[in-house]
């Protein structure tokens, strides 16, 4: 296992060592500068400024250099921000985002699960189709719907939560629900599908047979053999939410990092851009990781490292 | 053992989060019942908690609470380039002179009115004893030499520093350039109190340009202790301004949210009613919208589709901008060297539709190359653009004359031309009801065209890479020259290959024999503009205008043409 883990580790460095390199040189290829008022200012003058920023010398000589700061951990000055660093940015909207990220993966995939196994219980009853409805709306509806409903309904409407900001709990609830609302949706999809399919087989029937109580043979034996392509799609959950965050935290106005990625976008903020992207890139690889290891602990049958233990 | 203790904390979990969220994924509805029975208790307190601003606004206490649609980008005054910064610059620092409600310099940090030379070149400024820094010391006239020194010297890398004072100080262009030391530029502290100015030539628009967040003055001790650190957050920052800058840190906790505080220490501060101006970023309309529905801000910015819903109502205020925006026709190209295909092109869009349905924000028609509301005539107190009226009208059917006899000079029946344009919502909209217009009204025209992002607009400008560019210009001080200079032969910012020899001499002799005699100056403004636009060099095709929500008693909000968006020194709430 520790080796896997380490070997695993290993391909994580390598893989973003790739992207680092192809974000840079896709990002070179665009066109975006410190300059503010570039069309205001004479040639001799921009060079001045780019200067600065280390961007007059060629582009392999930027590129070994932005490599040597990254490896000490430094990813530059913002373009936009001026003399701020941008590990400094980033580093304290990061927990803004986990936080809410973590908020919507666990009720999202919770209510998602309940939801799922109450469907495959009841199956064909209202129940399920309730839970069914439910969930086709959460996956057809893109999450900032929700949230603007939310925040005028709840928000202005009824005045029962704050609009927007970040701080106390009461502000993190809508935009937790809002962001939520599509992993619930995945979550009781699956739940309800692999459930159904887990109850009708024969192990359950032999549980039942030995005269085990309808209480353990749905959660000991359904639900943990059901749970493992659940696991396969939080991987890419967690990652649909980082997605989710860019839009969610612009409309609840969180100074998260999503937030943070959509102005640097907007601004041409070339180290911002960087920052994130590699963020983000780490953040995928390793949720990746984490769902392959998680395999094994729910799964004895699947073995890591080529089964060699 | 241990696999049943995990299934145990799971369901544990599970079972606790079906009562605080399982409603809440049914619908909208049902989620918000739920809500309130989870926080009813807290709730009273949470409102207490933040909306101190809420009450505020009934109360007529004088908290001002407002939104901004970016993070302040830099509060360092060398280095400062957009609105953003240069509002809360010019609320926390004050220069040797701020604007008034008429867009007229009166004395900040100065004592009175500057000396001025004969020959115009030679300012000394006295200024007040009792300006002091947040930190205690007094506010003197090294502090401006210092700041000064600091936005031309190439090692800073400012971007306004030049763009500012090359050609206005003497010197500048000079150390900007390395040819000259950075103690040679012309500004000199004769005394504590007393600075001595000397110009490069006698820039008649100097007084108001002192204005500018550029000339800011800059505690010497305070920076240079700072180092590189300087200006990374309220920490940072010395304040000699009507309020102080609190709370602000672009890498805190809250980096979307800060305060303008009233500073106690202002050599003013009897003047100033509002007590603190709390700021947050919130970059969707609709969350503003609902933000200031429910009462939390004072002003929020609408954009185009709200500006219909609220138009009319005591809480939507539209204030015009100097900003104008035009077609500029690109006269390397045969067609557009033609004056009639010119004429054609900038007579043919409908401006008032325009405005009306494509912009809906309260923007005004151009039909000039100055706008309105921007300066007024040294003698006769009227506005440039009342003086000239209206030059380059749409009137299609004399575009549709001015299409054929340019198409007959040509010795053709049908022109293909670019359209290079932003790719933002409104540019695209726009240009695509601009082609619309010109296609629809000129036969044989075909227009196409592209969207690209800013920087790529600007270097095929730089390049001059397009037949017409869909573009605007906002000043850089209150004169008429700002508008105009640009479009001469010689100007870096001439792309468009337009030359008139005419326009050229009524520029050249303003900013030369004429420095220094005001009236006869704005008169040769007055005709370059006549010239520019007989010669139908840049279509032009409105002036914009910003639309608020604004809570109706926030009074004495002053809005300047140039430099910080609004002044809140003297404001106050009914």
């Amino acid at each position: 296992m520790a080796k896997y883990i380490l070997q695993r580790l290993g391909y994580m460095v390598v893989t973003l060592y790739l992207i680092a390199t192809f974000s840079f040189f896709l990002m070179k290829m665009l066109p975006g500068s410190p300059l503010r008022a570039k069309e205001k200012l004479s040639e001799a003058q921009q060079l001045i400024v780019l200067e600065k920023y280390g961007l007059n010398d060629p582009v392999p000589v930027q590129y070994i250099k932005y490599i040597g700061d990254l490896l000490q951990g430094d990813l530059g000055i913002s373009f936009q921000m001026k003399n701020q660093a941008v590990t400094d940015i980033l580093l304290n909207r990061i927990p803004i985002s986990a936080q809410l990220g973590l908020y919507a993966l666990l009720i999202g995939t919770t209510v998602g699960m309940l939801l799922g196994i109450a469907a495959a219980i009841k199956n064909n009853s209202w129940v399920d189709y309730s839970a069914n409805f439910v969930s086709v709306i959460g996956i057809s509806i893109p999450s900032f719907i929700f949230a603007g409903l939310l925040q005028y309904y709840v928000g202005v409407e009824l005045g029962l939560l704050p609009i927007a900001f970040w701080g106390t709990w009461q502000q993190a609830i809508m935009p937790t629900i809002a962001l939520a609302i599509f992993p619930m949706a995945i979550a009781a999809r699956f739940m309800r599908t692999e459930m159904i399919e887990v109850l009708g087989s024969d192990f359950i029937v032999t549980a039942r047979a030995k005269g085990l109580n309808e209480t353990a043979v749905l959660f000991k034996h359904g639900l943990r053999n059901a749970l493992i392509p659940l696991v396969t799609v939080m991987g890419p959950m967690a990652v649909s939410l980082m997605t989710g965050t860019l839009v969610i935290e612009q409309i609840f106005s969180i100074p998260g990092i999503g937030e943070q990625f959509v102005t640097s976008v907007m601004t041409d903020d070339f180290s911002v851009i960087m920052g994130t992207t590699l963020f983000f890139a780490f953040f995928f690889v390793f949720i990746i990781l984490i769902v392959d290891v998680l395999y094994g602990i729910i799964d004895p049958r699947i073995r890591l490292a080529g089964g060699k233990d | 053992m241990r696999k049943k203790n995990w299934f145990l904390v799971v369901l544990v979990l599970m079972l606790s989060l079906v009562v605080a969220a399982c409603g809440g994924n049914n619908t909208g509805n049902e989620g918000t019942n739920n809500a309130e029975g989870n926080t009813e208790g807290n709730n009273t307190e949470a409102n207490n908690a933040e909306g101190n601003e809420n009450a505020a606004a009934s109360d007529s206490e004088q908290v001002l609470n407002i939104t901004e649609a970016s993070q302040i980008p830099t509060m360092d005054s060398s280095m400062a380039t957009d609105a953003v910064a240069f509002q809360f610059l010019g609320e926390s620092m004050e220069g040797l002179y701020r604007l008034d409600e008429n867009a007229l310099p009166i004395p900040g940090i100065a004592d009175g009115e500057p000396e001025v030379s004969e020959d115009g070149l030679t300012w000394t400024i006295q200024l007040k004893e009792d300006a002091v820094w947040s930190n205690g010391d007094p506010v003197t006239a090294n502090d401006f030499v210092f700041a000064w020194r600091r936005a031309v010297d190439p090692d800073t890398g400012s971007e306004y520093g030049p763009f500012m004072m090359n050609d206005v100080i003497a010197n500048a262009t000079e150390i900007n350039n390395g040819e000259a030391e950075l103690e040679e530029l012309g500004v000199e502290a004769l005394s504590d109190t007393e600075l001595e100015i000397t110009l490069a030539k006698p820039i008649p628009y100097f007084h108001s340009l002192l204005t500018f967040g550029t000339f800011l003055p800059l505690n010497e001790s305070f920076v240079t202790e700072q180092g590189d650190d300087y200006a990374l957050s309220t920490e940072n920052l010395l304040f000699n301004g009507p309020f102080t800058l609190e709370n602000w840190d672009p890498t805190g906790e809250d980096p979307e949210q800060w305060s303008l505080v009233k500073n106690t220490n202002y050599w003013d501060a009897e003047t100033v009613q509002l007590e603190e101006v709390n700021v947050s970023v919130v970059k969707e309309t609709s969350t503003g919208v609902n933000l200031y529905t429910n009462g939390e801000v004072d002003r929020h910015p609408l954009s185009a589709e709200y500006v219909e819903q609220y138009a009319g109502t005591e809480d939507f205020r539209s204030l015009p901008e100097p900003t104008l925006f035009y077609l500029k026709m690109n006269q390397g190209t045969e067609a557009l060297a033609n004056q009639d295909i010119r004429k054609a092109i900038a007579m043919s869009v409908n401006k008032q539709d325009l405005v009306d349905v494509i912009l809906a924000n309260g923007s005004v028609v151009s039909n000039g190359a100055v706008p309105e509301d921007f300066t007024m005539h040294p003698e006769t107190e009227e506005d440039f653009r009342v003086i000239n009226g209206d030059l380059l009208t749409a009137d299609q059917e004399a575009a549709k004359e001015h299409w054929q006899a340019g198409l007959d000079a040509l010795g053709v029946d049908s022109l293909e031309l670019g359209l290079l344009g932003g790719d933002t919502e409104v540019a695209t909209e726009m240009d695509a009801y601009i082609k619309n217009q010109l296609e629809g009204n000129l036969e044989g025209l075909t227009v196409n065209v592209s969207s690209v992002p800013f920087e790529e607009r600007i270097a095929r400008d730089e390049a001059s890479d397009y037949d017409i560019q869909s573009s605007g210009w906002g000043p850089d001080y209150l004169d008429p020259n700002t508008w105009l200079e640009m479009w001469t032969t010689e100007s870096p910012y001439m792309t468009m290959n337009y030359s008139n020899e005419d326009f050229d001499a009524l520029i050249n002799e303003a900013n030369n024999e004429l420095l220094t005699e005001p009236v006869e100056r704005y008169d040769n403004f007055l005709e370059a503009e006549k010239v520019l636009m007989e010669d139908a060099a840049i279509a032009p095709l409105y002036q914009r205008a910003r639309a608020y929500l604004w809570r109706p008693d926030v009074q004495g909000v002053v809005f300047n043409p140039m430099g910080a968006d609004f002044s809140y020194k003297w404001a106050y709430i009914e």
